[in-house]
């Protein structure tokens, strides 16, 4: 059995809806993010498959622009929820609803 | 010569703006001599340029200020020519001498600079109307001249009937300006500029008869209005309201006389025009036939001048209505002296009088207020057109003029004869009842002569009322030759023989005479007449013009105007106003459900948003 583009595929949308239901069901904001990440990787590794399998060099590069930029996102809310944590003793993103309309 | 004459509109213009800023630190009386030196330089300033045109050597003159609107021919330019000049000399002439007696006349008054301020703001505005080279900067000077009347009539107006007459003038003038307004459209749509020279150049051959007539008409309508003719002339004895010496410069002299001179200037026009002309000469004689009948009626000495004013306008609209401009502006002129004249002494009387204005109870002023009644007197005289009095000659002229149209415009002649012998009539009243016969004061009342700036006006006014006439005789046409530049294109020859122009003359006089002879008998009796029965009732009333205005046109424009109000205003106006603002603040409440302030909420919107996509993208078929 030969592993083809398709597995790749599907372990990517598989990971990509886990992130996803992390996000719209975790409460907690350090979970919410890591869903993120993986979101995130899903797609990455989307880009390497697809590269890998038309001989492309571009999804590569693409790949590893996710990684840059994600490596900065998580460093700006990593401090954000460290900021929250402080001045509510929670990351409970339900309790945040200042915003509200 | 004419290189200063901007200074002629520029000094007043200044006076005005230093006595609104200073005038309360100028303080009385420097305040009124500056209003008086300033008026009288413009006076001096322009003396050359008029002597220039009795020689007949100079020529009409456009003299450039400065760019207003170029590509409509509406430049801020100085027409010089007879017609202006003549009209300058008047205004500040006259205007000098009157800012010389409000210098006695308005003495104490609490506002006195502002006075002077006005008085020197209309004396430019006029100027600014009567040197404009186009009709735009004349409708600036007409639109100033409207505004400055309206706050000279309202100076007082603390009280109510003064505030009221103000208004009153400012509103039934804004009726006539929307004719001339209309007028000037239609000018700048036929000939696309607004330039005299152009205009008038062209007119023969860029419009038609019927569009002369149309513009010509609107012209008129706004004469009507600046110059009290029917169906507009209730505005003026309203605007007796104001202090006496405005009466006498504005509402007698100058400002009135501004739709005449306008018809004069636009003469070209209406020379197309034969029907418009003849409108204007029926409607002038009427408002002149009118005007008399309700002035023998009134008592107050100054509603006796302010008809007797509309009439002797009836009389100049005429003039011009026949084409006969030369004469409706001799008559201008001359009628500017005396009634000015006779104003002033008004304003003299009353000042005596303690603010009494009925002349039921004057009288017999003869021996104290002697200079008063000698000038009054000579006014009286040539109002009534006694030879060989300023007032003679004038009205002699436009009833020959009249005469000379034949036709139909006898009836016209002999209306206008009629009119003669009644203003010999009644200024024969109000001369005999104010200074002859015994005194019928009021107890404390201390007639005394008025002090030297109220008299020197008077005594020089007098000897223009006397000698006036006398530059435009059928034997020596002075003034004709004069103004003859201004009207070259416009051939009236008179038909009449000398013998014809004699008759006529001794014809008018003896009516003059007949007419004060009436009155004399009358008036100059030991128990004044009883006035009553249906015609002095009626004609004191001014035959209920003004309430059948109030009743036509008054009542239903304030219906309409509180229905806009109570109706209008607060149910559709700010219904949709508020009905809008509603609908928005509707709007976004719903919207703001939208954002629940839970991150959740908002990733859940995309996630949908996303898949429903991906189907969306999917069911087409495009796209991947």
């Amino acid at each position: 059995m030969t592993v083809t583009i398709t597995w790749y595929l599907l372990l990517a949308a598989g990971l990509f809806s886990i992130g996803v239901a992390g996000v719209l069901i975790r409460r907690n904001a350090l979970v919410m993010f890591m869903s993120i990440e993986l979101m995130l990787n899903a797609v990455n590794l989307t880009f390497v498959a697809v590269s890998k399998e038309l001989g492309l060099i571009e999804g590569q590069v693409a790949a590893l622009f996710v990684m840059v930029v994600a490596a900065a996102e998580v460093t700006i809310g990593l401090a954000i929820i460290v900021a929250v944590f402080r001045t509510r003793a929670s990351a409970n993103v339900d309790e945040l609803a200042e915003m509200k309309g | 010569m004419t290189d200063l004459l901007w200074l002629v509109i520029a000094l007043p213009l200044a006076g005005a703006v230093i006595n609104i800023l200073f005038g309360k630190r100028i303080g009385e009386p420097i305040a009124g001599w500056l209003g008086f030196g300033l008026v009288a330089v413009s006076w001096l300033i322009a003396v050359p340029g008029t002597v220039a045109f009795m020689g007949g050597e100079a020529h009409a003159e456009t003299v450039y200020l400065f760019s207003w609107i170029p590509i409509v021919g509406a430049d801020f330019a100085i027409l010089w020519d007879p017609l202006s000049s003549v009209m300058t000399m008047v205004v500040t002439g006259v205007g000098a001498l009157i800012h010389l007696y409000s210098i006695g006349y308005m003495h104490g008054d609490e506002r006195y600079p502002r006075f002077f301020a006005f008085l020197n703001l209309f004396i430019a505005s006029m100027m600014i109307l009567v040197l404009a080279a186009n009709y735009a900067v004349m409708f600036i000077g007409w639109e100033l001249v409207g505004l400055s009347s309206y706050l000279l009539i309202s100076f007082w107006f603390t009280k109510p009937s003064a505030a009221a007459a103000g208004k009153k003038a400012f509103i039934v003038n804004r009726i006539g300006d929307w004719g001339f307004l209309v007028a000037l459209m239609i000018i700048f749509a036929s000939f696309g500029t607004f330039d005299f020279h152009a205009i008038f150049a062209a007119a023969p051959t860029a419009i038609t008869v019927g569009t002369a007539t149309a513009i010509t008409l609107l012209l008129f309508v706004g004469a009507t209005g600046k110059s009290a003719q029917i169906p507009l002339y209730i505005w003026l004895p309203d605007a007796m309201e104001g202090p006496t010496p405005v009466s006498a410069l504005i509402h007698a002299a100058t400002m009135v006389t501004a739709g005449v001179f306008m018809i004069a200037r636009s003469a070209v026009l209406f020379e197309m025009a034969p029907v418009s002309g003849a409108v204007v000469a029926v409607v002038g004689t009427l408002t002149a036939l009118v005007a008399a009948l309700i002035a023998i009626a009134q008592t107050d000495i100054k509603k006796v001048l302010a008809y007797s004013t509309i009439s002797q306008l009836g009389y100049m609209v005429l003039a011009v209505g026949v084409g006969a401009y030369t004469a409706g502006v001799f008559h201008l002129a001359t009628h500017a002296f005396f009634k000015a004249l006779l104003f002033l002494g008004a304003g003299s009387v009353i000042h005596a009088m303690a603010n009494e204005q009925e002349m039921t109870k004057m009288g017999g002023l003869r021996k104290k207020m002697p200079i008063t009644f000698i000038t009054m007197g000579a006014a009286w005289l040539a109002i009534s057109g006694v030879f060989p009095l300023s007032g003679f000659w004038s009205k002699d002229e436009i009833l020959a003029a009249t005469f000379d149209k034949g036709g139909a415009f006898l009836v016209l002649w002999v209306i206008g004869l009629l009119v003669a012998l009644l203003t010999a009539f009644y200024m024969t009243r109000l001369f005999v009842m104010t200074f002859l016969g015994e005194p019928r004061w009021d107890d404390g009342v201390h007639p005394h002569e008025s002090p030297y700036t109220m008299t020197i006006p008077l005594m020089v006014l007098g000897v223009f009322t006397v000698t006036a006439g006398l530059v435009n005789t059928p034997a020596r046409l002075a003034f004709e030759h004069f103004l003859h530049p201004s009207f070259e294109t416009i051939q009236h020859e008179m038909h009449l023989s000398d013998g014809m122009i004699l008759a006529l003359a001794v014809l008018a006089l003896s009516i003059a005479i007949a007419g004060i002879a009436w009155g004399w008998r009358s008036y100059n009796v030991e128990e004044l007449p009883a006035e009553d029965g249906p015609f002095w009732e009626r004609a004191l009333a001014a035959f209920g013009v003004d309430d059948f205005y109030g009743k036509v046109i008054v009542a239903p424009g304030k219906a309409a105007s509180d229905w806009s109000a109570e109706t209008m205003d607060p149910k559709v106006i700010d219904g949709a106003a508020h009905g809008i603002g509603h609908g928005v603040t509707a709007f976004g409440a719903l919207l703001a459900r939208f954002q629940g302030g839970q991150v959740r909420g908002y990733a859940g919107g995309l996630a949908v948003a996303g898949v429903l996509l991906i189907v969306v993208f999917l069911a087409v078929g495009g796209g991947f």
